[in-house]
């Protein structure tokens, strides 16, 4: 073990956590996206459509939720033990949102008695899970109450105002996301539709984004420094460019036929503010009180996950891609679900 | 009224594990079932066995979306109410559930989507391995999740510093002392548990009358494997039991009922454990047994709890009745089996109503059993989460108050209790067809279409109001 204890895994770690919390965001994304847009489809026809979209593959795209998750747990314990508790409703709120969102891909189709219920339950599952998601964001960026290895605050500090905004920007950002993925997977009127829905989610995660971004800095005077300060401020200026940008990319491909850009611009636009959120908060893990160093679990128990990781993770990656590609083109009427 | 944050977290981690582990307690065993029967029909052609590969599927794919959101919310119930313990262990057990992710979750679900939605869009032999895959998934993911929590039980190969613990040797760590048998034990007892349901279903099946050929075919076929699981089940448990014996002694005395060391010691059938008196009441007990069973000689020694200070005694009652429950349901389920197997001269299995019927009522058995099991194993710990070196007291999480908890209890309590009722009847409805109702090309079925568009039946254009 002694090289293992010479090397410094935490920035690999940090790495592997921050594209797998990518993934998620992205994978899942799109899917609690179409949940949340399922509530304006047409009719049956097409709400049978969107579902069977999604039905190959969102339970390996929530895998990616249980990997962030126990990532976190396995490479930072302690910003787990602290963070975790600190969000304690949200993250329950979450948690049996996706119970009744994951549940409704089965029962819907099978309970046809229930089927509205169960709709609704697809719906709300959906927008509810991705709200109080963007509550956690907003609750990590603002910081906890921490005393020695523990939380010390309330169960219901993480609901604020800011907080609250961070969990409309979300909802807004997953939709424009899961109209991005419908674009692809559908044509004709009912993808006509999309292309307008998308349109309102992009103007309202544009707002959400501007006005956090304003926030954020006021809010905390070492991310206004981290900014605003010479030379930084030449340096990550490109971010918000880029920013503004993509979001007039994305306006336009949404009017123009392109069918594959809409989605690629708006994991654009969640890359750049996953790089904003980050420039914040480098190199905290447990914002103002650990950094990723001192919540670090030990050497040997990162380099132990690490010699899997490095052979699990590509093999994942290449049969999630392989099944993808099983899965391509327009959902096909005669795919039929099983 | 005092609500304590301790004792609500607790029932709150007992109400949704023991309502996740119901559904591998079926899924593990039957995505083997599965993956057999896509074999047998990909090797023989035979049209039977896709036909019930296809049945199973359709029950096998409610089942285990059940697991997998029920399974999402376990790992989270770490950290949100048993931070402290999170913060003591995760060095040592925190990498064994991630690489039950990434060796079973991706796997289970990725394949599971191509098992479902691929049979027309990859070749038949992919299907099959997606099958495999499957099965794999669900073995790997008990193998590492029972590691984690046998760690917990008889911790090995780590040091503590700083009042934390750190691995020192991680093949100690995952094959520590009760490993081996927790594996051995569970998963067989999870293949019993689907063995019951499918035997049950067969059974109805033949009873029906619509699906005798199926519904033999099933029952033949589980009834031998039963033959051989169930008395393996049964050694597996004594050796498990030897096992505690050594690692766990005041989790043997709990699960035996006995306060006062003895040798010989009897084996108590039944009786009333009292544990602020620590004594047995109405006790009903066979002389030696106890010592034989447990040292295999006529007087050797058990100890009684009474050789541990009160703080460090697991309560008696569940462990006891649990234990006994699980042991009753072993012995019913030997018994039924082997009837079974003598009933095949002539095929009285199919044909005798009175065993179909017992069949039918044993479905639910193995459920039985694994939950007993499951609380003789955790009760009998306490009061550690770690065995004997951190308590559950000072496990939980310290920000929590006990509104926070009551709130979230009641959370998890009002959607389970919609959910699993919700998927049971779902699965009830998939049995009641059958498994020709569904051939695999079938069209529409239950309002339901194979052709998502353009297969609609009339009179089902409502759904939410938009
Ligand atoms: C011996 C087997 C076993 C035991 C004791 C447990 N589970 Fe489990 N779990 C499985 C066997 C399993 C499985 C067979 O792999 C499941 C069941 C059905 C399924 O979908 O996968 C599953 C699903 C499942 C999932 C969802 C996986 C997915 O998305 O595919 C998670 C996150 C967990 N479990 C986590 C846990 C935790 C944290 C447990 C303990 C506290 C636990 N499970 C007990
Ligand atoms: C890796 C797997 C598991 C882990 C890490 C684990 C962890 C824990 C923890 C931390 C506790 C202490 C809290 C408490 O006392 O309630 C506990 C208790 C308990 N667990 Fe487990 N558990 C696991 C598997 C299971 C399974 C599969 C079951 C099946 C039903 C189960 C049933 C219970 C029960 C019934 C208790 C209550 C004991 C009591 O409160 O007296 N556990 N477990
Ligand atoms: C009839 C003879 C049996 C005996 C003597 C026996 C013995 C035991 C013992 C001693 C334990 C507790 C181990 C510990 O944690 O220290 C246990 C646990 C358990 N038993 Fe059994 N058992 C029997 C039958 C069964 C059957 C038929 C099933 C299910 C179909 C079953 C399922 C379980 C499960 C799921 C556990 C908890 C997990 C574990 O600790 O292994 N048992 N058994």
């Amino acid at each position: 073990m002694m090289p293992a204890l010479l090397l410094d895994f935490v920035p690999i770690w940090t790495v592997i956590l921050a594209v797998g919390i990518f993934l998620y965001v992205l994978l899942d994304g799109f899917d609690l996206g179409v949940g949340i847009l399922y509530r304006f489809a047409p009719d049956t026809a097409s709400r049978n459509l969107l579902m069977n979209s999604i039905a190959p593959v969102w339970d390996g795209n929530e895998t990616w939720l249980i990997l962030g998750g126990v990532g976190l747990l396995v490479a930072f314990p302690l910003a787990f033990a602290i963070i975790i508790p600190a969000v304690y409703f949200p993250v329950l709120i979450m948690l049996l949102s996706l119970v009744f969102r994951g549940v409704a891909f089965e029962f819907r189709f099978r309970d046809a008695a229930h089927r509205t219920f169960w709709d609704h339950g697809f719906f709300f599952g959906s927008v509810l899970a991705t709200f109080a998601q963007g509550v956690v964001l907003g609750a990590f960026i603002q910081g906890f109450q921490v005393q020695g290895r523990e939380f010390t605050g309330s169960s219901f500090d993480c609901f604020t105002l800011f907080s609250c905004l961070t969990g409309v920007a979300l909802v807004f950002g997953y939709g424009l996301l899961g109209a991005g993925w419908l674009i692809m997977k559908t044509s004709g009127p009912l993808q006509q539709r999309v292309r307008g829905q998308g349109g309102w989610c992009l103007l309202g995660v544009v707002i959400c984004i501007a006005a956090v971004s304003v926030w954020t800095p006021i809010l905390d005077p070492d991310i206004a420094h981290r900014w605003l300060d010479w030379p930084n401020i030449v340096w990550f200026a490109p971010v918000p460019l880029m920013t503004i940008l993509v979001a007039l990319f994305i306006g336009r491909t949404l009017r123009s036929p392109s069918e594959g850009a809409p989605f690629l611009g708006a994991v654009a636009l969640f890359l750049l503010s996953y790089l904003g959120i980050a420039i914040s908060l480098w190199p905290m893990i447990v914002p103002h009180y650990y950094t990723l160093w001192q919540a670090a679990s030990s050497p040997k128990t990162q380099a132990f996950l690490l010699v899997g990781t490095v052979f699990l993770l590509p093999t994942i990656l290449l049969y999630t891609a392989w099944s993808y590609w099983v899965f391509r083109g327009k959902v096909r009427a005669d795919m039929g679900y099983h | 009224m005092h609500l304590d944050p301790l004792l609500l977290s607790r029932l709150q981690f007992v109400w949704v594990i023991a309502l996740h582990i119901l559904l591998p307690a079926f899924t593990v065993g039957l995505a083997s079932y599965i993956a057999f029967a896509e074999g047998m029909s990909f090797f023989t052609g035979k049209q039977i066995y896709a036909r019930i590969s296809q049945f199973w599927i359709r029950i096998f794919s409610v089942a285990f979306g059940m697991g997998v959101v029920s399974g999402i919310v376990m790992p989270f119930q770490f950290g949100t109410n048993w931070s402290r313990f999170s913060d003591a262990t995760a060095n040592v057990i925190s990498p064994l559930l991630a690489y039950e992710g990434l060796t079973a979750f991706f796997l289970e679900a990725t394949f599971l989507g191509v098992l479902l939605f691929g049979r027309k869009l990859v070749p038949r032999w992919v299907h099959f391995v997606a099958a495999l895959a499957v099965a794999l998934g669900t073995l790997s993911s008990s193998f590492w999740i029972l590691a984690a929590n046998s760690w917990m039980q008889t911790p090995a190969g780590y040091e503590i510093v700083d009042g934390r613990f750190f691995p020192t040797d991680w093949w100690q760590v995952i094959f520590n002392p009760s490993f081996p048998y927790r594996l051995a034990h569970t998963v067989v007892a999870f293949y019993i548990t689907t063995g019951f349901v499918v035997l049950g279903i067969g059974a109805w099946l033949v009873r029906s009358g619509r699906f005798i050929a199926e519904g033999r075919t099933i029952m033949s076929a589980t009834l031998w494997v039963l033959l051989v699981l169930v008395p393996v089940q049964i050694g597996l448990g004594d050796l498990h039991g030897l096992n505690t014996l050594e690692y766990q002694p005041t989790k043997l005395a709990a699960l035996e009922g006995r306060y006062d060391t003895a040798s010989p010691a009897p084996l108590t059938l039944f009786g009333i454990p009292d544990d602020k008196d620590a004594v047995m009441r109405s006790e009903i007990s066979i002389p030696w047994l106890g010592s034989l069973l447990l040292t295999h000689s006529w007087t050797g020694q058990i100890k009684g709890l009474k050789e541990w200070p009160a703080d460090q005694r697991p309560p008696v009652g569940p462990p006891f009745y649990a234990f006994r429950i699980m042991v009753g349901v072993g012995m019913l389920m030997l018994a039924l089996i082997i009837a079974g197997n003598i009933m095949r001269r002539g095929s009285a299995f199919v044909t005798s109503r009175s065993f179909l019927l017992a069949c039918q009522w044993a479905g639910p058995l193995g459920f039985i059993a694994v939950l007993a099991g499951w609380v003789t194993t955790e009760v009998g710990r306490q009061p550690w989460t770690v065995f004997g070196l951190m308590r559950t007291a000072n496990s939980v999480s310290p920000s929590l108050t006990g509104l926070d908890v009551l709130l979230s209890l009641i959370g998890y309590i009002v959607v389970y209790a919609i959910i699993f009722p919700g998927g049971f009847f779902v699965m009830r409805r998939i049995i009641r067809l059958g498994p020709q109702a569904q051939a695999l090309d079938a069209p529409v079925q239950s309002g339901r279409p194979t052709l998502p568009i353009t297969s609609l039946p009339p009179g089902h254009n409502q759904g939410i109001t938009s």
